[in-house]
């Protein structure tokens, strides 16, 4: 990879040991992926946040860091261990706590904007055309790239934090060029969300760094996430392109067979002792529509609901909160389903979710079982 | 040879055939494999020129080589067949030098041998 003479003076430790560090990561992470240079970035979303996932090392390492760095570009974050508002009621240890809320003060020491959500595309403003970002969520990756016209590859926790120190990535593979050579041809019929879930999955599992897909309809914003949920979690892909690809291109169907062994894999409860929604969280158009879904209606068993905080704010102010607690759903911000110490095996055997992110790692993870099915058959099932 | 964190390293040779999950099978205090299933089962990497194909599983796994390195633990430079991003930015963080090399040269190195490589000079000597 070439480097400026000032990025050449930033690696050998001239403009201090943070951006060397950062300089060092940004070069192993170009040179891995036969970068040839550094570009620009207007926007980094950071992982790496939840205790949970980071353990010891990372709270220390961000503690040491956040005394001398600080971010140069907009720079949002993923979810952590819990809700402030609420963490109480949880029964988390003090350890636990005091660990994640010193990695929270680190990162706003560093000037990251505190957002703990995995939705970024949906409540900050979208940059324009093709402006190249630095998405480590997964999902916030896949979906700047398929759905909001813009350019990130799947980064690591690690090189978009050093591109939110240094304001630039690695010019590589999905930030220059997308050739899938594969289409996926989506053979099945009425899909809903969690299908769009599976599909993602699957597309995870088969795609190298891009796939096409061919054969969708209009979808709406829950099927959307609902994809790019399912691909984030079982592969490196980061982008769908709509479309049947070139005349090479490998074809392949997702059908209801496909569909099955998907279900089969992530599917291992029959009940669940709880209920959880969003994961990725939910925005407020799905707020809007489950509390329709609710009117006159209560859960029978604990249903927890994860939503950003900015989300909450606005659903507090329309009316959807007090619609969805009157529901009997427990409302949480700032955390999420997944690798959430908030759900975990010694209360909950398993979970009946919608989600294909958070029945992976829920299973995987918290080592619960879990219990799938799109959110209409959940609300037939579980209220009344 | 590839760098992907620039160094200079002289040690033994601890190889691996199967590829490395520094989350969940590296023990971050003591350096040590904890994998049964792995042919470097119960084996320190500490202080080794740790030579293995590739990382697997998550990228979280280069906290695990940051813990390492800072609980004095870890190897003196890493040499695999593929880049994956969890070891390059964990060794990146973690000031590790770390190269790729070829499948010829990588099935030359054998376990115990002594290595010394210079990335400024971009010369290995096996001995």
């Amino acid at each position: 990879m070439e480097l400026t003479k000032d990025e050449e003076s930033a690696l050998k430790g001239e403009q201090g040991e943070i951006m060397q560090m950062a300089y060092r990561i940004l070069v192993a992470t170009g040179e891995a992926t036969d970068a040839d240079k550094l570009v620009p970035i207007e926007w980094a979303h950071l992982s790496g946040v939840n205790y949970n996932t980071i353990g010891d090392a990372g709270e220390e390492f961000l503690s040491s860091i956040s005394k001398e760095a600080r971010v140069k570009v907009k720079t949002t974050l993923n979810p952590m261990g819990f809700d402030i508002d609420n963490v109480s009621n949880y029964g988390l240890d003090e350890n636990f706590i005091s660990k994640q809320l010193s990695i929270r003060n680190s990162y706003e020491t560093m000037g990251v904007i505190p957002s703990f959500s995995c939705i970024p595309y949906e409540i900050f403003d979208i940059p324009k055309v093709g402006t190249q970002v630095a998405f480590a969520e997964s999902n916030a990756a896949i979906h700047a790239n398929s759905f909001d016209n813009l350019k990130t590859n799947k980064e690591s926790a690690f090189s978009a934090l050093a591109s939110a120190l240094i304001g630039k990535s690695p010019y590589s593979s999905l930030r220059k060029d997308d050739n899938p050579n594969i289409t996926i041809q989506m053979k099945v019929k009425n899909p809903n969300e969690l299908t769009y879930g599976m599909l993602g999955f699957f597309a995870g599992k088969v795609g190298d760094t891009s796939v096409n897909i061919s054969g969708l309809g209009d979808m709406d914003k829950r099927q959307t996430k609902a994809m790019c949920g399912g691909m984030g979690t079982s592969g490196t892909c980061a982008k769908f392109i709509f479309g049947e690809g070139n005349s090479n291109c490998e074809k392949i169907d997702f059908d209801e067979k496909e569909m099955q062994n998907v279900h089969d894999e992530l599917n291992t409860a029959e009940k669940g002792d709880i209920i959880t929604l969003g994961s990725p969280q939910l925005g407020l158009d799905e707020i809007s529509e489950l509390a329709g879904k609710l009117k006159g209606r209560s859960f029978q068993k604990r249903c927890m609901v994860f939503l950003p905080r900015t989300v909450k704010e606005q659903s507090t102010k329309i009316g959807y909160t007090t619609e969805l607690e009157r529901a009997g759903c427990e409302i949480l911000s700032d955390c999420c389903t997944c690798l959430s110490p908030l759900i975990n095996k010694d209360s909950v055997d398993a979970v009946t979710t919608n989600s294909i992110k958070g029945a992976f790692y829920l299973k995987n993870s918290n080592g619960v079982g879990v219990n799938l099915k799109p959110l209409s058959q959940i609300i037939e099932d579980e209220t009344r | 040879m590839k760098v992907l964190v620039s160094g200079k390293v002289e040690g033994i040779v601890l190889k691996s055939k199967n590829p490395i999950n520094f989350l969940g099978t590296v023990d971050k205090k003591m350096g040590i494999i904890s994998d049964k299933n792995h042919d470097l089962y119960q084996k320190s990497i500490k202080d080794t020129v740790l030579v293995f194909p590739y990382g697997v599983g998550s990228s979280v796994g280069a906290y695990t080589i940051y813990s390492i390195k800072s609980n004095k633990t870890s190897p003196l430079a890493m040499i695999c067949k593929k880049a994956d991003l969890t070891v390059a930015t964990g060794c990146a963080l973690a000031n590790i030098p770390m190269i790729t090399i070829s499948d010829e040269e990588f099935s030359s190195i054998k376990n115990g041998m002594k290595i010394s490589f210079d990335t400024d000079s971009n010369q290995i000597h096996y001995q």
